[in-house]
Parts: structure tokens; sequence; C-alpha cells
């Protein structure tokens, strides 16, 4: 079933235009080394055996922010139905670093993709009720305003999923 | 409401108002010209796009109703609970370390959004010099920088000049937003507030404004620098505002929902976030939220979900960014507690809104979740856009019930004419809101709170003791056209001689408004019931039917029908109304056509509620004993059909409307349902297709038609095109979602131009078309107008020939 769900979450960021693949959490490393795009910025990555590569700088400063063309963040879930990820806004930054950069990279483990915006929403409540929040980013920043479709606004402009299959 | 009819007492006053009104009139329609020539091409070409999206991700959407019957039940009991809603929430916030505060009109929460404005530029000026220096060289002021992301509570307001006025600099971060700021021009549509302006015309303001080294050209070009100027000023704002989507108020969650991003950054960067929210964007719990994040961006631009659905539960976790220090900008345990650094205010706004919900008829409008969907689905709407279709802050369909409940009526008034009640809205607001009735009732409350004139002796004889106060004559005559109608028939062919000639043509535009450059309808000297009674009348049609049944052309059912004579079907297009009697009785069916009252649907139109009410009174006072017999009431005319099955809720017990609504049928549904049960379709005239081959290899007769709006919301577009498509012919729809005429509208001195303008994208679909049918008098008589051919009814080309 979660097969299933994985499958969907696929389909639909591929509508989407967004890169996906899935690893085996002990490759994700050098995965995300491969498709970043220099100087790249990330948070911690909370999976068992995963960590960001060397070329992301972890804990960055606000013009190491600005200045970087990645951000590699953790998804707290995924929401098949959509292609959504859910980015949480936790201390170390994943915010920011999920929506300045250009490129955003996501890491989502496989048993955190849920079926669709109801599933979600159980996750979600836990989240708000403990005073959290978080951001369902579907999909690439988008704007229609300076007439026509252009890509990547104030978000944004590229985005890719990692699944870490066996997480 | 109704003592203010006695409140004028300067004679001057009335004698000069007529002129007043002719010239009122002459402006109107030149405004309107304006907008058709200036405007709606750029508002046309985006708000039909979202329309047409936006159906086909509802038609995609399997529980599509479910999720709209949620939202709608949520926003009842959130309005129904709204002063326990503000408490809780305010416990909610405070417990996280937010304030807030409920500012009760406009210039109270300018007053103290500017206070805490000022309170954190002057800390951003004492704590991080640099910084301030930075903003200082980049806007050359020294006032704090806030940033924005699209509110259009704030536009409700007007925030932005108040906080100007202080000596801050605003800076929109919203695109369309900011291209207005740029162009000191104000939204013309709720959601794509700067959609009346095109890619050139952006290109040209933008080039002239910041001289870039090459003129800007595509919207690539523009976004970018958008994106780059706008970055720098959300890295060294001081404060950020937004407005909310949703408040929850359990946890003090806020909702913004956005394609950009711009409100995530506005609402995370600075350490001061403030969100100003009208206190109508309450819900209770968290679970509320599921149905409104699965609608909103369906709604309101036909996407799955919007590219970020941002839950805020401030002050939030995430780090502030100082782009001036150079130290790591995560926060971790050595740092204060979480969100410590970070103050949050919640301005919910009241401005009107607690009368609003006090108000029977215009509670429903705080429902609304501002998707723009009415604006959208409305071809007057997409014709001018905003700065017609709306009033100070609001616009389309709903934001008649926004002025008149947060700016008065008197905002409303000057466009709620705007909306023709065809009710295309109605299936497509997430929340279920009957936007065509808030309209009717305002409309009924502008025309009491006027002014009556010398002009209205013309038409004293056609009003009411309903209907008090200055009425427009104009409206008084077309609410009343069914006395009118009743008049020229009986005078005719002399009523339609003198209808034509110049001088009276010249005295109805004056008058009545009545453009010149409109047909008028030819009255029949003999109108539909006396042909039927001449004919023989009940007993003569129990003949034909049982001479039908004999032939076995008959459907296998046992009713009877009382074809319904609305007023141009009984004293104008009388054909339509033969042909019904013709094809019923030709499928076994015996038909009565008494003279029954009006349906109430001319007095709608014009906002005279009082005299519809009376009319259903009396309309199911006339039929009740045909619905006890048992017999169906079958009527041509959907705008009737309509006001019998949707307005008349509003106007009759409940049993009553349900006992009629049940009992009503748009006569292609009913003619459709005698094939389904048995009748026999060669029994009628058919395409040669149908009658030349059984099997239906041949292509029929190609027909263009076009269903009624009032029509398509009642879901009853399908039977018409099932039933033409049954007897042969080779079908094609239109796309366009109203004809423009709208009975009166099209009349309308001041409306013509824009009818004409909605009348030919309609007309465009079916220039090519050799047979062209229309369901509605009004769309038959545009569509005749502007095609200069015959548009008769689909009912008129299945009819058998005697
Ligand atoms: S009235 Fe309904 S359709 Fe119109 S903006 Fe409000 S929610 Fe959307």
């Amino acid at each position: 079933m979660a097969t299933d769900t994985v499958g969907r979450f696929e389909r639909a960021l591929s509508d989407l235009e967004v890169g996906f693949e899935r690893v085996a959490a002990a490759d994700a490393s050098e995965r995300i080394a491969s498709i970043l795009e220099a100087p790249a910025v990330g948070t911690e990555l909370p999976y068992d055996g995963v960590s960001q590569p060397d070329g992301v700088t972890t804990e960055p400063t606000a013009a190491e922010l600005a200045a970087a063309e990645t951000g590699v963040t953790p998804a707290s879930f995924g929401i098949a139905e959509y292609g959504t990820v859910a980015i949480e806004s936790r201390p170390d930054g994943d915010e920011p670093v999920a929506l300045y950069p250009d490129f955003h990279v996501a890491v989502v483990a496989a048993s955190d993709v849920v079926p669709d915006l109801g599933a979600a929403f159980e996750r979600l409540e836990g989240h708000l009720r403990g005073a959290k929040s978080l951001v369902f980013a579907t999909g690439r920043s988008a704007t229609a305003d300076m007439g026509d479709l252009v890509h990547g606004v104030h978000g944004p402009g590229a985005v890719h999923v990692i699944v870490l299959e066996d997480r | 409401m109704a003592e203010r009819a006695n409140s004028h007492s300067d004679p001057h006053a009335s004698r000069t108002q007529p002129r007043t009104r002719d010239r009122d009139r002459e402006e109107a329609a030149a405004r309107i010209r304006h907008l058709l020539e200036t405007e709606g091409e750029a508002v046309h070409a985006q708000a039909s796009v979202s329309n047409v999206r936006r159906a086909q991700v509802y038609e995609e959407t399997d529980d599509l109703e479910e999720l709209r019957t949620k939202a709608r039940a949520i926003k009842e009991d959130a309005i129904e609970r709204l002063p326990e809603l503000i408490e809780t929430v305010r416990e909610a916030v405070e417990a996280n370390g937010g304030t807030v505060y409920v500012a009760e009109d406009a210039a109270d929460a300018n007053e103290y959004v500017a206070n805490v404005v000022e309170d954190a530029g002057g800390e951003s000026a004492g704590g991080t010099t640099e910084a301030t220096s930075d903003a200082t060289d980049a806007t050359g002021a020294s006032g704090p920088t806030v940033v924005k992301s699209k509110s259009m509570t704030t536009e409700e307001i007007d925030l932005n000049d108040t906080l100007e006025r202080e000596g801050a600099d605003v800076y929109e971060t919203d695109l369309g937003e900011w291209v207005l700021q740029v162009a000191d021009d104000t939204p013309s549509h709720i959601v794509g507030p700067a959609m009346h302006l095109s890619r050139a015309e952006i290109a040209d303001l933008f080039t002239e404004r910041f001289d870039p080294d090459e003129p800007f050209e595509t919207a690539e070009e523009l976004t970018r620098f958008a994106r780059d100027y706008l970055g720098e000023r959300i890295r060294e704002a001081d404060i950020g505002i937004t407005g909310a989507n949703f408040v929850v108020a359990e946890s003090g969650t806020l909702t913004l929902i956005t394609n950009e991003g711009n409100a995530r950054k506005c609402a995370v960067t600075p350490d001061t976030h403030v969100t100003v929210a009208g206190v109508e964007k309450l819900l209770p719990t968290v679970r509320d939220l599921e149905p409104f994040v699965d609608l909103i961006a369906k709604s309101a631009t036909g996407q799955p979900i919007s590219q970020y659905v941002t839950l805020l539960t401030p002050p939030v976790e995430s780090p502030t960014l100082d782009f001036a220090s150079d130290e790591p900008i995560a926060e971790l345990e050595d740092e204060d507690e979480d969100g410590d650094d970070r103050e949050f205010h919640l301005v919910l706004l009241d401005n009107g809104r607690t009368a609003m919900r006090e108000d029977d008829q215009l509670r429903e409008t705080l429902y609304c979740i501002r998707c723009g969907a009415c604006s959208n689905s409305c071809a007057n709407f997409q014709s001018v856009g905003g700065h017609g279709f709306g009033g100070e802050t609001y616009s389309g369909g709903i934001a008649t019930g926004w002025e008149a409940g947060v700016h008065g009526q008197d905002s409303a008034a000057e466009f709620n004419d705007l909306c023709t009640g065809c009710s295309r809205c109605v299936d497509a607001c997430p929340v279920k809101i009957d936007i065509p009735w808030i309209n009717t009732v305002v409309r009924d409350r502008i025309n009491r709170d006027a002014e009556p004139e010398a002009y209205d002796a013309l038409v004293d004889g056609l009003t009411p003791n309903a209907e008090t106060g200055g009425l427009d004559p104009g409206k008084r005559f077309f609410g009343n056209i069914g006395t009118v109608a009743k008049l020229g028939s009986a005078t005719a062919p002399v009523s339609n001689w003198l209808a034509d000639a110049g001088p009276v043509r010249d005295l109805l535009e004056r008058t009545l408004g009545i453009d010149r450059r409109r047909d008028l309808p030819t009255f029949q000297r003999e109108c539909l019931v006396d042909w039927f009674e001449k004919r023989g009348g009940e007993a003569a049609s129990r003949r034909r039917a049982d001479r039908a049944a004999s032939r076995g052309d008959a459907a296998d059912v046992d009713r009877e029908a009382v074809l319904y004579p609305d007023v141009y079907t009984n004293y104008v297009d009388t054909d339509r109304g033969k042909a019904a009697v013709r094809t019923l009785e030709a499928l076994g069916i015996p038909v009565r056509v008494p003279d029954l009252p009006e349906s109430g649907r001319a007095p709608l139109s014009q906002g005279m509620v009082a005299t519809a009410d009376e009319r259903a009174s009396a309309l199911y006072g006339a039929v009740a004993e045909d619905l006890d017999a048992g017999r169906d009431l079958v009527v041509i005319e959907p705008s009737d059909l309509a006001a019998f099955q949707r307005e008349y809720e509003r106007f009759l017990p409940e049993r009553s409307f349900e006992r009629l609504r049940e009992h009503s049928y748009e006569v292609c549904e009913y003619v459709y349902g005698l094939l389904e049960n048995g009748g026999d379709p060669t029994a009628l005239s058919t395409s040669a297709a149908l009658a030349e081959s059984d099997d239906r290899g041949d292509r029929g007769d190609p027909i263009a038609y076009h269903s009624h709006c009032q029509q398509r919301t009642l879901g009853l577009e399908a039977p018409t095109t099932a039933l033409l498509e049954r007897c042969g012919y080779e079908l094609r729809t239109s796309t366009a979602e109203c004809c423009g005429m709208a009975g009166s509208f099209g009349y309308k001195r001041e409306y013509y131009e824009l009818s004409v303008d909605v009348g030919e994208r309609l007309a465009t679909e079916f220039e090519d078309a050799e047979t062209v049918v229309a369901s509605g008098t009004s769309c038959g008589d545009q569509l005749e107008g502007l095609l200069e051919r015959d548009v008769p009814h689909p009912i008129e080309m299945i009819a058998p020939e005697r």
C-alpha cells in the first residue's frame, strides 16, 4: 500500500514538473550532493543514517542563505494526492532554507507519505495544537501577475523531492 | 425600511431630478463604455480562463458537493459562535505569546497598526544600526520599512495610506498588488488585483518608473526584476504585515494561501508580524480548515491546491533573519525560548461585520472566503472588471454584500445593478452563498431609500402598494412588465406601431431609460391563453392526447399538464407556447393553459422583493388546485421556473415551496421524460436523419444551442441537449455563461453596450451555425438582434406541424 501511495506521490510531482527520486537512506547523502547547485545551505536531516553532504552549509548565516542557490530540508510528510511536501518551521531554519534559494531539495521518508489531505490533517492537528507552524508546499513558486505564467517568484523556481524508501 | 419614503420634502429637488437621472444614465453608460474599451479585454482573458479551469476541476472532484456542504456548515456554525470564537482565539494567541486586538472600525485598526509599526521601527533603529542605514540608502527615507502580502482587508481600511502618512515605507510584495502600488491604481479583482492591466502596459509602466538599461518586455523579465527589488525590501524590513485566509481559534493558527511565496517571507523574515483579518475569518478547529484548504484554490483559479498553504502559529519558531549579522540564523539550544525574539499582533477587524451578522439578509456574506469565483463566472464582470462591477474595495457579485456591510449602501448602489441575477455564480461559490439573492435584497433597500421623482406619474398605475419610496420609473416599468404586456397585446398592432415611432422611443429613453437601439418586443393581438380557448380549450386538448394514445405514440404515463403562460410566451412569443401544447398532446398529455399570475421574476430583477413575494403567493394560490389534482406545471421560460424552484423558497411556506418545486418542470425536461417513458419521437418533428434511418448512421441536422443561465444553475441544460439529440439533431452548445440580455438589463440605456459586448461573445460562437436555438426569451432576443436571424425555442424544433 505504501508503494502505491509513493507511486501516486510520484505521478502528482511529475504533473507539477517537480523532480523525484527514491533512494536508500545509505545513498541519500551522495544523491543530494550530486544534484545540488552550489552554493547550498541546509538543515539537519532527522533520519537514521542520513546526513547533509559536505557541499551543504548547515547553520548558515543570513548572508549565506541569501547567496545560496540550493536549500536542502527535510519534509515532515508528503501528501500523495497533490504532490505536496509539508515543511515545518523549526528553530534551525527549515522555512527560510526551503524558501529563499531558487532550488529546493526536500527529503521525505517513504513512511511519511500520506495518501490524501484527510490523512495530512490527522498529522497536522497534532502539530498545530502544539503551537507549531508549517507550510504545505506544492510545486514551484508561480505568478501570472506580470501578464504571463512565470515560475520562481519569491519562492523556489525548481523543486526536487527525494523519498527515502527504507525510512 | 419603509419610513424613509417621506423624508424628501424639497419640491425643487424632485423637479430637477428627472434630468439628473437621465444624465446619470448617460454618465454610467460612458463609464462602462470606457471600461469596455480599456480594461475589459485583459480582465476577460484571465477571468474567463479561471472560470473554465474552475469548472473543470470541480467536474473532476468526486466529493465536491460534500466539500461545499461541509464548508458551508462550518461557516454557518463559526459565524453563529463568533463572539465565543473571538475569546477562544484571544486565549490561544496570548498563550502562544502574541497579542490580539479587536478593532471596531477602520480608524481603530489603522491606529493600532500604526503604533506597532512605529514601535518596531524605533526598536530596529536602536538595535541594528547597519540595517537601518541600508534602508535609508535604498529608500531615501528613514521611517520603518513595512512589507506586506496581499490583503483585501487592509485595502478595505486603506492601511497603506495611514502608515505612509505616519512616515513608514510600505511595500506590497504580491506582484499584482505591487504593480497597483507603482501604478497608483486600485484592485480590479479580489484575487488577481491587477488583472485589468496587460503585460505590455505593465512593461511600459515599469520601464518608465524604474528606468532599466533595456526596456522591460517579457513577463519573465518583469518578474525577475520584481523578485530582486522586493527581495531587498523584505530583507531590510522592520515589520511584515499579512492578511489571513483563515484563522483557527483553538490554536491561534493563521492560514495564508499564496502561489508566489511572498506571504511566507513577509511573515517570517522581520521580527515583527502583524496580521489584519476580518473577524469572519475565524474557524473553530484545525480540522475545520480541511474542506477550505481543499476548495479554495479550486474555486479561485482551478488549481487542485495552491502552491503554498502556510499554517502559522505565531510567534513562529523559525529564526528571524538579520541580514546584517554574521551569526548563524539557527536558534539552537543556548538561545532564548522558541519564538521569544518575535512579536506578533493579530488585529481582528469588525468594521460593520457584527452588524452584518445580525442582519438576516447580509449574514451570508460573512461566509465568503473571497475566492473570486463569483467574479470569474460572471459575464458582466468579465466584460468590465472590478472597476465597473465593484465598490470602494470589493468587486464581483458578492461585493454588494461586502460593500453594503463595511462601507455602506451607497458604495453598493454604485454597481449593484450590474448583477442581472443570472445565478451562474451560485454553482461556482464554494460555500454556496446565494449571491443573486443578496444583490436583490440590497437593490430593494436601495430602491426604498431613493427619492421619488416627477416622471413617476407615468408609471404610477403600475406600482403595487407593496413598493414604496422613489423606485426608479424604469425599474417599476420592467418590474411590472406583465401589465405592460397585457396592455400592449390588447392594443396591438397600434401599440407596436406606436412603440416604433421615433418620438415615442425618445420619450421611453428619457423617462424609462429604454435604449432606442434595442428592438422592442412585438405584442401579439391574440395571446396564448385566448388561442388555446378558441381552439377548444382543455376538452379539445384531451381529445388530441387521446388520439395520440390510440396511435401508440403516447408515453406510458398517466399525467396531465398545466402549461404556464409566462408573460412573453403569452403576449409576445406565442409560437413557442403553441409548439409546447402540440408537443405535449402528440405524446399523449392533455394540456390546460389557464390565465395564471406572473411569477414575480420581473419585479425580483428590479429588486422589488415585496411585489415578488405577493406574486409568489398569488401564483401558488392559483395553481394549488391543479397540484392537488396531480397535474404537472410545465414551464417554458427558464427564469420563471428558476423563481418557482429557487427564490420561492424565501416566499412560500416550506411545504408549498416543496410541492411546487417537485411538480414544476422545464418543458424540454418534461418532454424528454415522456420519451424516456415510451413516448414515440417520430410523433414529433425530428431531424431528417432520425426519420430516414433507424440506426442513426447518418448525421443529423446540426443545431447550435444556447441554454439559459438560470436553467444551467438548475442543472437543466442536459435534458434539452439530450432531447434534441434524441430527436436526431447534431448538437453544439455554447460555452458563454450568459447572453448578456438578462430580461430588462439589455434594454436599459446605461447597460446597452455592456449587454451587447457580452452578447457578442456568445454570438461569435454561433456565427457560422445554420440553426441556432435558445431556451430563454432574453437569449433569443439578444441572439436574434446580433445574428440577424430567427432564434426559436428548442421546443419549436421538435413540435409536430399541427
Ligand atoms: S461569494 Fe463565494 S464565489 Fe464569491 S468570492 Fe465569496 S466564496 Fe468566492
